[in-house]
């Protein structure tokens, strides 16, 4: 049925338009920027597409056969000796309801953050081909199935990202570039280990009988399938598991970032231009938590389940360090950064519910979070273009002056805040319905609640100072928004609103997935506990 | 030895006799011609082509040649010693191109014949090290090659620079070699043998007293550690790759130091192991631990080599402590005591030759044009040079093993092995290596890139037929990085060391 690769195609296309940007000349900057919105187009039709075809029955989460638009062939094929086996690697990609929302956000950052770049104009060639290189990244994360495959998009983004921010960003930016480089990279190389450490431990049957070891992630998460002295293996007494975990939770949490590794994100984003700021808060971030629920979770369940506790204690203290971080800052973007550290803890807090409400709160608050944050950079960007600052004390009375503007910037303060008729509304009820339910994390989950207090000081705090009061008459000639920024805010603002009155449509394209990810991790508990020895 | 088995095991030597006789046409061509020498790289990559044709068909071949008692002999000519010679051809003929346009070199124009010739002796150094099995022969062997590359590192006679490295690796070289020597006297004194296949069955029989082993093989690896500049022999490094010609430098780290290591593990592996069992793991003789000894070194090695690596201002030298570090990662293949180990190896020197010649190379080119190696004056010269950038940036992200270039799936093979042997300690100290490494080759792009220069630095002219050639070394990392499934079939096809 589905015989085009879509996957493919929404993976690779920007490989191409990258290819033709590089081949085009340096001074048909106007050619280079149709061209990657062209691409980015593309690549949000294809999500469409995507999501029409999608079969909403289907669970996915740990078997082959119910992920959806699965390519498959053979990558590596080496045949090996008795001691080393033989080397598999697959090209393996599919969806189901947990990557769908996620590649749906990355379509649509990634052609609004392309319409935010319009007024690059240094060196655009080398912008445009290293923006779509990133975007390979992003997709390939979030279809790939196999971990090596996976590692590779993950690593692939690492690049074109501290180029981007060190190239094209503010004042202290090689600081804020090398530092994003050395956190992730030494997040991305615990994750190899495990990557190699799980390689060992899991062999699959092929269709000829013989056992091969692979590093397909759904054969991870098949207890039959593990090697009796793989270091990461549950059948050997003397396991790693543990330590693994630990290893590749850290390697995600970077990504996240969760407190106490989050200390790189407020210079990446201070100093990122803003559309990178766009894909770095409305993507880049939901990859941590992405990992996690795609990796960490499914192939360690139990030690997951011993884990939750802290799980849900770092994303609370997420939620209200974040929120306490944003509350001092003066200046608007680092505010925003730390908004995104504290509404990331909610998708931590939901996560770690393990339960259909809190984990489907988790996936829905990383779309809505990517949305939300996505305007907010935006909104930041469009006034430093303005003003050239953002120290926010040095606004006041911005609403008078650009009434359109301050229209927008009210509807995602308020989705940020978790207003009810806004998105954000949704997934914080979603997942703090789901985590107190459960005991064990009852008390963190009411201590987090005041997180939402906090969110609304912070923001309408911000709101006041900038956009409210007397006009600062330095601004007394500042223009409303452009079409093309129009055009940048009304999709997203359109998307927090319908997501706020009728989440159905995005609550039915996970709800298989979720419900099968419980099962899943329920069912785990009681084959895992047969093996023992942990 | 009759004198019919002589000739016919010349049959086997034909790569070395190929380079031999090139060395010796580059000589009497070189008089004859006089003045001109336009000829002579012409000669050199015909005689490397026919080299390395033979050496592609002598893959398979598993033989003793050189017969020196009933069960010993002078040479073991096997797929292992073949696959380093070709990482020797491959480098040797990058080599040559590089010469052709190196602004040192060419200042040497009148010299060339000794140039090539010189070139011509390491090789064949080379060539007899990684087939040697007799302790005599490594040891001529490898003083062949040093002799040679000592009056190439201080070619360029009238540079000061070049005269003091060749004076410090004259002198460094002098005391390994004879540390090394006096090693294998010792083991002859006990053994009574210098073949390494004979000390083997020899050490396996009885029992020798264990001090004296442990210091022969110590005072042997000193002249091996030497070569691949392992810490804590590496003093010459850093002076010796700063001082002497781009070429020679790049020359010594790829294909010396992959001579180095195939004599080192040809070494280990013959002369100290037991069996191989199923899984592919060596078990030792129980003299010497081994494997605690190269872990150390290795270690040792790689985080001296990533540390000092941070400080330096000259590329060249910021270079020479990278592939010092590169040798402490390469070591742990040795000292994972497993075939896989080999493999990883393997796989790390042919990644290694294009990476590292790579990066060799565009210093080079770059230096011909601004006169300056300083790390300092890369500043803002990114868009200068937008091919050589983009290359350069291939190479140092292969070195610092970020996928999709094949240094990751070079890195990958190694910790693969690590794991497998379940060395988990190790592997993080390596991993942690890695990443203080991103930081000093990050730091060129930094220049290259992300500093603002106040004046826009004009355009470098770099040949068209010098662009082509990086793309030759940076495209394969690429390649490989994506379908790496060639490098390591022919690594393992590779594997196999005569004798066990």
């Amino acid at each position: 049925m589905h015989s085009v690769p879509y996957l493919s195609l929404i993976t690779f296309l920007p490989i191409l338009g990258m290819i033709i940007v590089l081949a085009l000349p340096k001074t048909q900057g106007r050619a280079i920027k149709s061209l990657t919105l062209l691409i980015t187009g593309i690549q949000v039709i294809i999500a469409i597409i995507l999501l029409i075809n999608y079969d909403y029955s289907l669970g996915g989460i740990f078997e082959q056969s119910s992920f959806q638009f699965v390519e498959k062939w053979r990558w590596i094929d080496i045949d090996g000796f008795s001691w080393l086996g033989k080397i598999k690697v697959d090209y393996f990609l599919g969806i189901d309801g947990i990557s769908t929302p996620l590649l749906l956000l990355t379509a649509i950052v990634t052609f609004i953050a392309t319409l935010s770049s319009w007024n690059i104009n240094k060196s655009i060639k080398g912008y445009f081909a290293l923006f779509l290189l990133l975007d390979t990244g992003m997709m390939g994360v979030f279809v790939a199935l196999d971990f090596f495959l996976f590692y590779i998009f993950w690593e692939l983004m690492l690049l074109p990202m501290y180029f981007l921010i060190g190239v094209w960003g503010g004042p202290r930016r090689e600081y804020a570039a090398i530092k994003f480089f050395l956190y992730t990279l030494l997040g991305s190389v615990f994750i190899l280990i495990v990557m190699i450490g799980l390689y060992f431990s899991t062999q699959e049957t092929l269709a000829d009988g013989t056992r091969v070891f692979t590093f397909n992630i759904l054969a991870m998460m098949d207890t039959n399938n593990f090697t009796p002295n793989g270091i990461l293996s549950p059948l050997n007494p003397n396991n790693l598991r543990f330590i693994a975990y630990i290893a590749l939770f850290a390697g995600f949490a970077i990504k996240i970032p969760m407190f106490p590794f989050h200390t790189w994100l407020p210079d990446a984003h201070v100093e990122a231009p803003t559309p990178i700021s766009v894909i770095l808060a409305g993507v880049l971030l939901k990859m941590g938590t992405y990992g996690i629920l795609r990796i960490s979770y499914p192939v360690f369940p139990e030690i997951t389940k011993q884990l939750i506790w802290y799980i849900a204690l770092f994303g609370m203290i997420n939620i209200i360090y974040g929120a306490l971080c944003a509350m001092a800052q003066r200046d608007f973007k680092k505010m925003i950064a730390y908004s995104s550290v504290s509404h990331m803890g909610y998708v931590l807090l939901g996560m770690a519910s393990m339960n259909t409400l809190g984990i489907s709160g988790a996936v829905l608050q990383m779309f809505n979070h990517g949305t939300i944050t996505a305007m907010l950079f935006l909104i930041v960007g469009v006034l430093y273009d303005r003003t050239h600052t953002r120290d926010m004390d040095a606004f006041g009375g911005i609403a008078v002056q650009m009434p359109v503007y301050t229209g927008v910037v009210t509807v995602a303060f308020f989705a940020a805040i978790g207003l009810p008729s806004l998105s954000g509304f949704i997934s914080e009820a979603f997942v703090f319905l789901g985590a107190f339910a459960v005991d064990l994390i009852r008390v963190l989950t009411v201590i987090s609640i005041s997180g939402i207090l906090l969110g609304a000081a912070y923001m309408l705090w911000a709101l006041q100072r900038v956009y409210l009061g007397k006009l600062n008459e330095k601004w007394a000639s500042l223009k409303d928004l452009t079409f093309r920024e129009y055009a940048m805010f009304i999709p997203l603002a359109l998307i927090i609103i319908f997501l706020g009155v009728y989440p159905s449509p995005m609550l039915d394209l996970m709800n298989s997935s979720v419900n099968s990810m419980v099962k899943f991790m329920a069912d785990a508990q009681v084959i895992y506990s047969s093996f023992g020895g942990f | 030895m009759n004198i019919e088995q002589l000739i016919s095991d010349l049959f086997y030597i034909k790569p070395e006799i190929a380079v031999a006789v090139t060395l010796v046409v580059i000589v009497v061509v070189d008089l004859i011609m006089g003045k001109n020498k336009k000829a002579l790289p012409f000669i050199s990559l015909v005689g490397l082509l026919i080299a390395g044709i033979l050496v592609v068909q002598q893959f398979g071949t598993a033989k003793f040649v050189f017969k020196t008692s009933i069960n010993s002999s002078l040479m073991a000519i096997d797929n292992f010693g073949s696959y380093f010679k070709i990482i020797v051809v491959v480098s040797s003929i990058f080599i040559v191109f590089f010469s052709l346009s190196s602004a040192e070199i060419k200042s040497t124009y009148a010299r060339h014949g000794e140039y090539y010739s010189l070139i011509f002796g390491m090789i064949l150094g080379m060539f007899f090290m990684v087939s040697a099995a007799d302790l005599i022969l490594i040891y001529l062997s490898m003083e062949l090659l040093s002799l040679s590359s000592y009056v190439l590192a201080g070619f360029v006679k009238n540079s000061i620079r070049n005269s003091e490295a060749s004076l410090k690796y004259v002198i460094y070289g002098g005391v390994s070699s004879g540390i090394m020597l006096f090693g294998i006297s010792i083991i002859f004194g006990l053994t009574g043998s210098t073949n390494l296949y004979e000390i083997n069955s020899l050490i396996q029989a009885q029992s020798f007293p264990s001090i004296t082993l442990l210091l022969a093989g110590l005072f042997i690896i000193v002249g091996f550690g030497f070569k691949i500049s392992a810490a804590p022999f590496h003093f010459w490094t850093p002076d010796v790759y700063e001082g002497a010609p781009i070429p020679i430098t790049a020359f010594l780290s790829v294909a010396s130091k992959a001579a180095g290591f195939a004599v080192l593990i040809r070494f280990i592996k013959v002369v100290f192991v037991d069996s191989v069992d199923v899984n592919g793991f060596w078990h030792l003789i129980n003299v010497i631990d081994w494997k605690s000894i190269i872990i150390l070194l290795s270690i040792l090695t790689m985080t001296l080599g990533n540390f000092a690596a941070l400080w330096q201002d000259n590329l060249k030298r910021m270079l020479a402590y990278s592939s010092i570090a590169h040798a402490g990662y390469m070591l742990l293949g040795v000292a994972v005591l497993s075939n896989e180990g080999i493999i990883a190896i393997m796989i790390y020197f042919i990644v290694y030759l294009f990476m590292n010649l790579g990066a060799f190379f565009v210093v080079m080119l770059v230096a011909n044009e601004i006169g300056s190696e300083e790390i300092d004056d890369y500043k803002g010269l990114g868009r200068s040079i937008p091919l050589l950038g983009v290359a350069l940036a291939i190479f140092l992200i292969s070195l610092v093993g970020l996928p999709p270039t094949a240094g990751f799936i070079a890195k990958v093979a190694l910790f693969i092995a690590l794991i497998d042997a379940n060395m988990i300690v190790v592997l993080v100290i390596t991993i942690l290596n890695t990443v203080v490494s991103v930081y000093y080759y990050i730091r060129i792009l930094r220049n290259l890139y992300l500093v603002k220069v106040d004046e826009e630095r004009p355009m470098l002219r770099i040949n068209f037929l010098n662009k082509v050639f990086v793309l030759f070394l940076a495209v394969p990392l690429i390649v490989f990085g994506i379908y790496f499934t060639p490098i390591i079939d022919f690594a393992k096809y590779s594997l196999n060391i005569l004798g066990l």
